[in-house]
C-alpha cells in the first residue's frame, strides 16, 4: 500500500512523458534486432518453395527440415564445422593460457622491469608491420596451409591481457600474497594455487571473446590456407551466402535434390542458423560472470 | 658515492631477480610470441622502401626511397579510398558512437528490471552473428525476388521487383553503418551501462528530494558520470579514424558498388594478394602510410585531451 502510494505521488507527469518515451523507443528497437531473426529462424523451417516465393513472414510455412537435412548432407559445410570446432578449441586453449600467463606477472606489484614489459606489449597495440610483412613472416616460418595459421598467430590478445591483469590486480588482495610469501609459496605456486582458481569470472569473459573470435574469424583462412580441406567454416559459407553459390551435388542425397525446388535458399537460412547457435549458446553460461569480470577489467584499465 | 648506490642498485636488482625469476619465466612465451610476431613484421615494414625481390628476401632487395608512396600519391585510386575510408569511417562514429550511449542512458532509466534484461538479451544476440553469416543475411533480406524487401516492396506495389541494392554504390555507405548499429548497439552499451550501475545512488536519493525530475537527473547526474568512460572511448576510436575493418567491407563489396565501396585496408589485399603474386612493396607503403596516420591521429587525440580535461583524461 505504502509502496503503491509514494509511486503515485512521485511520479510527476514530465516524468510520466519520459517513460513512456523511453519504453516506446526500447520496444521499437528490439524489435527491429528481433524480427529479422525470427524470421531467418521461421523461413530455415519453412519448405522450399515457401522460401523462394516469399510467403514467410513471421511464422514456419509449411514446416519442414529439409533445410536442416541439406545442410548436414552437404560435404565441405561438415567438413568446415569440423575444422572450425578444431580451430576455435584449440585456439582457445592457447589463448587463455597465454592471456594468464601474462597477465600475472603485470599484475604483481613486485614485478621487476614492469614498465618494460608493458611497453613492449602495448606498443604494438598502436603500431603493427601490417598485412603484407606479416604475410611474409608466415610463408618464412612455413606456416602457409597449416592448421598452425589457424591457431597461432593472434595468440595473445594485448587488450584482453591487460583487462585480466586489471581484474587480478582489483579482485585479489594484496595481503593473500604477502601471507603466502610468508608460508613458503613460490611465485609459481602462487600462479597455479591462489590466482587461477580466484579469476573464473575472468577466465570466462575472455574465454568468451576468443572463442567468438575464432568461430567467427575468416580472414586468416582467406589469406593463409589454400586447401579446402582445411577451411574453416566461416569460409564456407562466405561461398554459398555471399557470393550465392550453391552446388546443390554437394549435397550427398539425390532424392532431396530432386524433389525439392527453392532447396538453395532454403539451405541459406537453415546454414545461418546452424552456424550461429552453437557460439551463441555460450553466452548464457558466461553471462553471470560478465558485469564482474568485463567492467572492472575495462573501465579501470 | 653515485658509484657507490650504482654499485648496490645493481646488486639489488639482481638480488630480486634470483628470488623472482619465476615471474620471468611466466613472461617467456608471452615475450616470444609477440617478438616473432609483431615485432619482426615491424621491421619488414622496411619492403615500403625497396622493390621487394622474393629471391633477395626483404634484407637483399633493393632500396628505392619513396617511389612506391610517390606512385600512391599520384594514382587515381589515392582520392578515391582515401575519401571512402574517411566517409564510411566519419559516417560510422557520428552514428554509431553516440547511440549506445543513448541506449545505456534509456535503459538505465528503466526500473522494471525484467523488461530490462529482456531488451538486454535480445540486444546482444547479434554481437554473436559473424561478418560473413551478418552479410549473408543482408544478401538475403534485401534479395528483390526472394528476400523480405521485396515482398514487402510488393505489399505496397502489388507487383514487380525493386532494384538491387546491394548492387547500388549510394547505398553502400548507409548499409554498412546502419546493419553494424543492428548488430552492435545493444552490445557496445555494455561499458556505459555498468559505468552507470557505479553511480553513487546517494546522488539519486538526494536530487529526488530536490524535486528533479528524471530527465534532469539524466542530465545532470548520469551523463557527467559517464564522461570519462565516454572520453577514453572516443580517444580510441579516434585512432581509427582512417581504419576501416577489412572483413565487413569485403564481403559487401560487388563490381557494382567498388566506387563508393574501396577501402584502404581491402585495397591493400587486392594490390598485395589478389592479383596473381601481388605488388609486396606498394601494398606495405599504402600500409604503412595508414598506420602512421592512425598513430599520429591518436597522440594528437589524446594530447589535446589531457589538455581539455581537469582530470587529466589520457590513455597514457
Amino acid at each position: 500500500m505504502d509502496e503503491v502510494l509514494r509511486k503515485k505521488i512521485q511520479d510527476p507527469i514530465e516524468d510520466k512523458i519520459l517513460y513512456t518515451i523511453v519504453y516506446t523507443v526500447l520496444i521499437l528497437f528490439t524489435l527491429t534486432v528481433l524480427y529479422p531473426l525470427i524470421y531467418i529462424l521461421s523461413a530455415s523451417f519453412s519448405s522450399g518453395s515457401a522460401v523462394s516465393t516469399g510467403r514467410v513472414v513471421l511464422w514456419p510455412v509449411e514446416p519442414s527440415l529439409e533445410g536442416y537435412k541439406a545442410v548436414f548432407r552437404h560435404k565441405h559445410i561438415v567438413s568446415g564445422y569440423t575444422n572450425t570446432i578444431f580451430y576455435t578449441f584449440a585456439g582457445t586453449l592457447i589463448n587463455v593460457a597465454m592471456t594468464m600467463v601474462a597477465a600475472y606477472p603485470l599484475s604483481r606489484r613486485d614485478m621487476q622491469f614492469k614498465k618494460f614489459y608493458m611497453f613492449l606489449f602495448v606498443f604494438t597495440m598502436y603500431f603493427g608491420g601490417g598485412l603484407i610483412p606479416t604475410y611474409i613472416l608466415m610463408t618464412q616460418i612455413k606456416f602457409i596451409n597449416t592448421i598452425w595459421v589457424m591457431v597461432i598467430p593472434g595468440a595473445l590478445s594485448v587488450y584482453n591481457m591487460i583487462v585480466t591483469r586489471t581484474f587480478i590486480m582489483s579482485n585479489i588482495p594484496q595481503e593473500l600474497l604477502e601471507a603466502a610469501q610468508i608460508d613458503g609459496c613460490s611465485d609459481a605456486k602462487y600462479f597455479f594455487i591462489i590466482v587461477l582458481p580466484l579469476s573464473k569470472a575472468i577466465i570466462a569473459v575472455i574465454t568468451l571473446f576468443y572463442a567468438v573470435g575464432h568461430w567467427n574469424s575468416y580472414f586468416n583462412a582467406l589469406i593463409y590456407l589454400n586447401e579446402p580441406k582445411r577451411y574453416p567454416l566461416q569460409l564456407i559459407l562466405r561461398t554459398i551466402l555471399v557470393a550465392n553459390q550453391v552446388n546443390l551435388s554437394d549435397i550427398d542425397d539425390p532424392e532431396l535434390i530432386a524433389a525439392k525446388q527453392g532447396l538453395a535458399d532454403l539451405l541459406k537460412y537453415s546454414l545461418i542458423v546452424v552456424s550461429t547457435v552453437p557460439i551463441l549458446a555460450l553466452y548464457p553460461f558466461v553471462q553471470k560472470f560478465f558485469i564482474k569480470g568485463v567492467m572492472i577489467g575495462s573501465i579501470k584499465g | 658515492m653515485d658509484v657507490l648506490k650504482n654499485k648496490i642498485k645493481k646488486q639489488d636488482t639482481w638480488e630480486i631477480f634470483k628470488k623472482r625469476w619465476q615471474l620471468h619465466v611466466f613472461m617467456l612465451l608471452p615475450v616470444i610470441y609477440i617478438l616473432i610476431f609483431a615485432y619482426y613484421p615491424m621491421f619488414g615494414v622496411q619492403i615500403a622502401f625497396k622493390d621487394f625481390m622474393p629471391a633477395e628476401g626483404i634484407w637483399g632487395s633493393q632500396w628505392v626511397g619513396f617511389k612506391h608512396f610517390e606512385i600512391f600519391f599520384k594514382s587515381y585510386q589515392f582520392g578515391r579510398v582515401i575519401t571512402n575510408t574517411l566517409r564510411i569511417s566519419l559516417y560510422s562514429l557520428v552514428v554509431g558512437f553516440p547511440l549506445p550511449i543513448v541506449f545505456a542512458l534509456l535503459l538505465n532509466t528503466i526500473r522494471n528490471m525484467r523488461f530490462k534484461k529482456i531488451v538486454q538479451t535480445i540486444t546482444y544476440i547479434p554481437h554473436f552473428i559473424s561478418v560473413v553469416v551478418l552479410v549473408g543475411i543482408l544478401v538475403q533480406v534485401l534479395n528483390p525476388v526472394t528476400g523480405l524487401y521485396g515482398s514487402i516492396y510488393r505489399l505496397f506495389n502489388g507487383a514487380g521487383y525493386p532494384k538491387n541494392i546491394m548492387a547500388s554504390p549510394a547505398a553502400f555507405t548507409h548499409l554498412y553503418v546502419w546493419s553494424g548499429i543492428w548488430q552492435q548497439l545493444g552490445w557496445s552499451s555494455i561499458i556505459y551501462v555498468a559505468a552507470l550501475s557505479n553511480v553513487d545512488q546517494e546522488l539519486y536519493e538526494a536530487a529526488e528530494i530536490d524535486g528533479a525530475s528524471r530527465w534532469k537527473r539524466v542530465l545532470h547526474i548520469d551523463l557527467p558520470s559517464i564522461l570519462p568512460t565516454i572520453a577514453i572511448l572516443l580517444i580510441l576510436r579516434a585512432g581509427s579514424i582512417m581504419s576501416v575493418g577489412f572483413e565487413k567491407v569485403y564481403l559487401m563489396q560487388n563490381n557494382l558498388n567498388l566506387m563508393q565501396s574501396e577501402v584502404i585496408s581491402t585495397y591493400v589485399y587486392k594490390v598485395g594478394m589478389a592479383a596473381g603474386g601481388g605488388n609486396f612493396s606498394y601494398a606495405s607503403a599504402i600500409g604503412l602510410f595508414n598506420s602512421i596516420i592512425n598513430c599520429t591521429l591518436l597522440v594528437f587525440v589524446n594530447a589535446v585531451s589531457r589538455k581539455l580535461s581537469d582530470e587529466n583524461i589520457s590513455l597514457w
